[in-house]
């Protein structure tokens, strides 16, 4: 009988696991996937990485690894691959994709053995050795250069790590501000949210309803209308500073700078993020019977150490809950907070988003984004040693 | 035990509430409590009584009139100064501690030391007798348990007065009886002045030294339980405390010691006049169901009337008949279980009498409900 | 309604059957239906034909028009295969400009429709339709280091410059253009990163170099720039005093690219960094900064046709070509080639001077240019490659920056960190 009811179960839930299966596990395997297999160069030049295997890397290549090249090279063009190793092997050393490209243009049209004097001639680039270290490293299938790109490390010319010269270390600074940034918007967040949730739960059910409403609006709005209130609002010429200066409270040559810095970031993710706080606080608060304070208060306790004491442990599961909510939306959001925030708005996602839809580079995108996953599980291992994910409410 | 005046430890003085600025929750309450007693605010839920308990326990501030506690004004004292112990209808146990941890809450808001406080709840716990379970939560409890943790809870930090508001609503009936008698004797042990709020009149009965009956937001009657019983001043406390027999109809006659009452034509009872003054017409008569005597000797009893019967119901200690009396339908009356009573059948035609001063002449209820109307 | 559905499935078949004849090679329809739908205009086309063939045989006529529009704008490339491309461009005012330019007369001569489709730039998705052999893209409007890439990854067609319309006097198209165009797509359009300044914050000594835009003691004030390293980068050299043809020969050296980069830490304080075209004009206007990096085109619009008080400063710009390409695999690409050719003659390039502040690379086009079609402005000192605006131009080099995009936006995006 258990058997029977348990199979029908797995029945039922067939489609629920399929649907997650396709639209979640899939691509999120595929995306790590990326971030670390990338056949494209061993697939294109399959001879010549193989030949490389056999080369000690200390002086260049001999004679034959270069005719394997020129012929792969050829056949590359031929077959309208050779721009995409052009493009990956750019990304392995800059300047490599003209390099590959203009090669392969000329020998279509020219080129002769010895292609140890040939190629060079074509591009004095194949006369030195790190174009062919480029192309062993890329030609790996396995490949930790995304993760150590990701994390402002390269592999030098021995496979040796080492850091990124200073001018090009961006991402792990920006891990850093990421989450510095999230946490902070976490914090004003239940800041903000804490109260404005207890006023709402301790509300009658009409004004309740009222505010609860208003809190969701900014779910109803649009991105672009949202961003662009916010740019009227808080630019110098806005309507805040306006407002400000109509008041007497700024002179008129001393307007705030309100966005284009941390400000406007913080203005702009808050105001978004401020639901996901007050909904679980809201309904993990007006869960708390109001006679518990009253008992607290009636037992000698004032309000301070009631609230301590009675009403913030039994809301602590609405603030867990709330807060993992917003901190991990914080880490994802992007656009808003760099239109709105400027410079100071660039976070970890609009790198990935940048390498997903402009540079094209994937499997960059897919270590960040990896990198930012596992960091956003940690998190929530971290969250649940603490607090206990069995004690997160999201309702009551 | 002390009416109103300079002994009453805890004072109502025309107390009014309301919450919406239209409809008074309570209506000029005016109760006075000597220290040491127990008193009980019993009524129908939405009567008020809560209400008269949170403006007390300091969780509501009265529209008008004044509460004092000890001859002293409190309506500027903050709920958590008040020292008044309160156990909630729900318990309000805090989930997130132990037993332990809420019965030291009170004593450790007071500042108590580690040590004192670790005692006090000794103490406290041993008297409701859950020393076993000092380091349980609240949810790990039974009702009962649970019950007695959150009066230990109030009793701990040694309060003058405590409030009850239907402690034992959420317990089963065997549960409650035993509870209603550990807390009178606690009380008693204690000496601690108690306000205790129900609906429930049996317990009232049990734990009260005095009642105080309230309906619609006004009192309708304060006085020790046997007095409530056996004198009841309206026709509402008539109803509500034990069971009780009614016929509605006209005055008569009229003197201070006894009214002739026309009950709808059938017939004229002669009653003691509570609340019927010379001049009133309509009243309605009320006849306890264990005072009514079954064919009594002749002359024995001013009251006499043919009654038919239509159903006897054996309790074990007593016979519960159900009869037809002046128009009256659903005449009730008990007669004790002892030798000579065992012939009434459904269909006989009996002599049912009663005294005069068991007959009430009370105020005239609405006139469409006739017939008994049962306590809840 | 299954019932129903049936019912009128079998009507529409009914009648193809009568009329057609089972003739395969017809398009199923018959004669009384066939007018309406030779001109192609699906939805106006098929009113007039509902309301003809209610006169003629009634009903089913209406009924099988309605399935056909029905199947039509349910699967657009198929009603597509005949006569029309897919032509994708930026949105706004440029493609209104092209619409205008080419577009309609193109429609008007050939008879071919096009569905146009707008983006924003980059070869993602060219690249996703190409590799998943789903192109359904045949026309696409791309920058030049775009069109460089897409070139060399095999995205997109080679047209052969000779096989354009030549100039109104007779001259081939390969000797109509300038030096350097790229010979995939049909370079169209001469576009320039300008920058530009609110005229009420400078009432006194007014910027006029590219040096100036740097200088923040002479003319202090806030800055827009693109958050980008793109054009910047040129921009800092030419306002460090490289001359403007050997802008790209500098940054070729790590020295040049330390030293833009040292330049632009000058003013970095007082930047403000847009991210969208439209908003560089708004700061400007708004007073949000007093002089900003943009597109020629947003300003002219700003100031000429908003009248808002912006100035152009025309030293140092940097100056791309815009391209048509043709989408490699792209389902119409003779149509597409033939929408080209007529789009990048003379009067139809010269044409779209007349609604967007754009040069044409052509110089025969050049040569037509004339008035703002609406404002009734001169158009020819606006445009960048116009002669008196070229003094000091850095002429945009995709090979460098195809080389080096992702290099510089690291280091751009460290620089901005630190």
């Amino acid at each position: 009988m258990m058997g029977k009811s348990r199979t029908q179960a797995l029945l039922l839930s067939l489609p629920l696991i399929a649907f997650i299966g396709i639209t979640f596990v899939a691509p999120l395997g595929s995306m790590v996937l990326r971030s670390f297999y990338d056949p494209l160069v061993a697939e294109i030049l399959p001879k010549t990485v193989a030949a490389l295997g056999e080369w000690d890397g200390g002086a260049l290549p001999p004679e034959g690894v270069y005719a394997l090249l020129a012929e792969e090279l050829r056949q590359a063009r031929a077959d309208r691959t050779i721009g995409r190793l052009a493009t990956r092997l750019n990304r392995q050393t800059p300047g490599l994709r003209s390099v590959v490209s203009g090669t392969g243009r000329r020998l279509a049209r020219q080129g002769q053995p010895p292609w140890a004097e040939a190629l060079p001639r074509m591009n004095k680039a194949w006369g030195e050795p790190e174009v062919w270290h480029a192309i062993a490293q890329a030609g790996r299938r396995v490949t930790p250069t995304y993760y150590l790109n990701a994390l402002d490390l390269r592999m030098d010319a021995d496979s040796g790590v080492v850091q990124q010269p200073e001018a090009k270390r961006v991402y792990r600074a920006l891990f850093v501000k990421t989450i510095g940034v999230a946490l902070a918007i976490t914090l004003l967040c239940l800041g903000i949210g804490y109260p404005l949730a207890w006023f709402i739960a301790h509300s009658p059910p009409r004004r309740g309803r009222l505010l609860l409403v208003l809190v969701l609006l900014p779910f109803w709005t649009s991105l672009l209308v949202r961003t662009t209130s916010w740019i009227v609002l808080l630019q110098q010429q806005g309507v805040l500073n306006n407002l400000l200066i109509w008041a007497g409270v700024v002179a008129d040559d001393q307007r705030l700078t309100l966005m284009h810095n941390m400000i406007g970031t913080f203005v702009a993710m808050t105001h978004v993020l401020l639901p996901f706080m007050v909904l679980p606080l809201y309904s993990v608060m007006s869960g708390i019977p109001p006679v518990q304070m009253q008992a607290a208060s009636s037992l000698g306790a004032k309000w301070p150490r009631a609230f301590r004491r009675v009403y913030l442990p039994q809301s602590m599961p609405g603030v867990g809950a709330g807060c993992l909510l917003v901190f991990i939306l914080a880490m994802g959001y992007y656009i808003t907070p760099a239109l709105v925030g400027g410079q100071s708005g660039q976070l970890i996602s609009n790198f990935i988003a940048y390498h997903m839809q402009t540079s094209l580079n994937w499997g960059l995108a897919a270590a960040l984004g990896s990198i930012l996953f596992v960091a956003v599980l940690l998190l929530f291992l971290l969250y649940d040693r603490v607090l206990g994910l069995d004690r997160m409410r999201l309702g009551s | 035990m002390s009416k109103r005046g300079e002994g009453a430890f805890v004072e109502f003085r025309e107390v009014s509430k309301s919450y919406d600025g239209k409809v008074l929750s309570v209506q000029d309450f005016t109760l006075s409590v000597a220290k040491g007693e127990f008193v009980t605010i019993l009524g129908p839920s939405g009567c008020g009584k809560t209400t008269c308990l949170k403006m007390l326990a300091g969780f509501e501030e009265p529209t008008s009139g004044e509460i004092l506690l000890n001859g002293r004004p409190i309506g500027r004292v903050r709920a958590h100064k008040r020292n008044i112990g309160v156990v909630f209808q729900q318990y309000a146990l805090f989930p997130h501690m132990t037993i332990a941890e809420n019965l030291a809450f009170p004593l450790q808001a007071r500042g108590a030391s580690k040590h004192e406080s670790a005692a006090g709840v000794k103490r406290a716990l041993d008297m409701v007798q859950l020393a076993a379970f000092a380091d349980r939560r609240p949810g790990q409890l039974s009702g009962g348990q649970q019950q007695r943790a959150a009066i230990g809870r109030a009793l701990v930090f040694e309060p003058d007065l405590v409030l009850m508001d239907e402690p034992l609503g959420a317990l089963d009936r065997r549960l409650r009886e035993d509870m209603q008698y550990e807390i009178r004797r606690l009380q008693q042990r204690l000496e601690v002045t108690m306000i205790y709020v129900t609906h429930d009149q049996g317990e009232a009965m049990v734990l009260s030294d005095r009642v105080a009956v309230m309906n619609g937001g006004k009192v309708e009657q304060i006085a020790p339980p046997e007095v409530l019983y056996e004198e009841p001043g309206t026709l509402f406390v008539a109803n509500f405390i034990g069971e009780n027999n009614r016929l509605d109809g006209e005055v008569v006659e009229w003197t201070e010691q006894v009214c002739r009452v026309d009950v709808k034509g059938k017939g004229v009872v002669q009653a003691f006049p509570v609340a019927v003054g010379e001049g009133d017409h309509h009243t309605s008569l009320t006849i306890r169901p264990e005072r009514v005597e079954l064919n009594p000797a002749p002359g024995r009893t001013a009251n006499v009337f043919d009654a038919k019967v239509q159903d006897v119901i054996f309790i074990g200690d007593h016979l519960r008949i159900h009869a037809e009396l002046l128009g009256c339908q659903q005449f009730i009356v008990k007669i004790p279980n002892i030798i000579g009573h065992g012939a009434v059948l459904p269909g006989d035609t009996v002599k049912f009498g009663w005294l005069t001063t068991d007959c009430r002449a009370l105020d005239a209820a609405p006139p469409t409900q006739t017939g008994t109307a049962p306590a809840q | 309604m299954n019932i129903q559905w049936r019912r009128f499935l079998r009507q529409v078949v009914r009648h193809l059957m009568r009329h057609s004849g089972f003739r395969p090679s017809t398009d199923g329809f018959c004669q009384a239906c066939r007018p309406a739908l030779r001109g192609r205009r699906m939805p106006f086309a098929a009113g007039a034909a509902i309301g003809a063939s209610l006169r003629k045989d009634g009903a089913i006529h209406v009924i099988a028009l309605s399935a056909l529009i029905a199947l039509a704008s349910a699967s657009a490339p198929a009603a597509g295969q005949g006569r029309s491309i897919t032509v994708v461009s930026w949105g706004g005012s440029y493609a209104r400009a092209s619409v205008k330019a080419y577009h309609e007369a193109f429609v008007k001569e050939t008879g071919i429709q096009i569905n146009l489709d707008e983006f924003n730039g980059g070869l993602a998705q060219v690249r996703a339709q190409v590799e998943t052999g789903n192109v359904t893209w045949d026309v696409v409007d791309l920058e030049g280091m775009d069109t460089l890439l897409g070139c060399d990854e095999g995205l997109l067609q080679e047209i052969d410059y000779a096989d354009l319309a030549p100039a109104p006097d007779g001259t081939p198209a390969v000797e109509d253009y300038p030096d350097g165009v790229l010979d995939c797509g049909v370079a169209l359009l001469d576009y320039a990163t300008i920058y530009a300044y609110n005229e009420n914050f400078f009432l006194g000594a007014k910027p006029t170099s590219m040096a100036d835009f740097f200088d923040l003691e002479k003319f202090p004030g806030r800055r827009g720039m693109r958050r980008s390293p793109y054009s910047n980068l040129e921009f800092a050299l030419v306002g460090d005093g490289v001359p403007a043809a050997q802008v790209y020969e500098v940054l070729s050296t790590p020295e040049g690219v330390e030293r833009a980069f040292r330049k632009l830490d000058e003013i970095k304080s007082s930047v403000i960094w847009w991210e969208t075209g439209a908003q560089a004009p708004q700061m400007l206007a708004d007073g949000e900064v007093v002089m900003s990096t943009a597109y020629n085109g947003r300003i002219f619009s700003a100031q000429v046709l908003e009248k808002q008080p912006l100035t152009i400063v025309w030293d140092g710009q940097v100056q791309g070509w815009s391209y048509l390409n043709i989408v490699a695999d792209a389902p119409n690409a003779d149509l597409a080639k033939q929408f080209i050719t007529f789009a990048t003659s003379a009067e139809s390039a010269a044409r779209v001077a007349s609604y967007i502040s754009y040069g044409l690379v052509r110089r025969s086009a050049m040569a037509l240019v004339g008035k703002h079609a609406e404002a009734g402005v001169e158009m020819r000192p606006h445009l960048p490659n116009a002669p008196q605006n070229m003094g000091n131009m850095v002429r945009e080099n995709p090979e460098w920056w195809a080389d080096n995009m992702d290099d510089m936006n690291e280091r751009f995006a460290a620089w901005l960190l630190h």
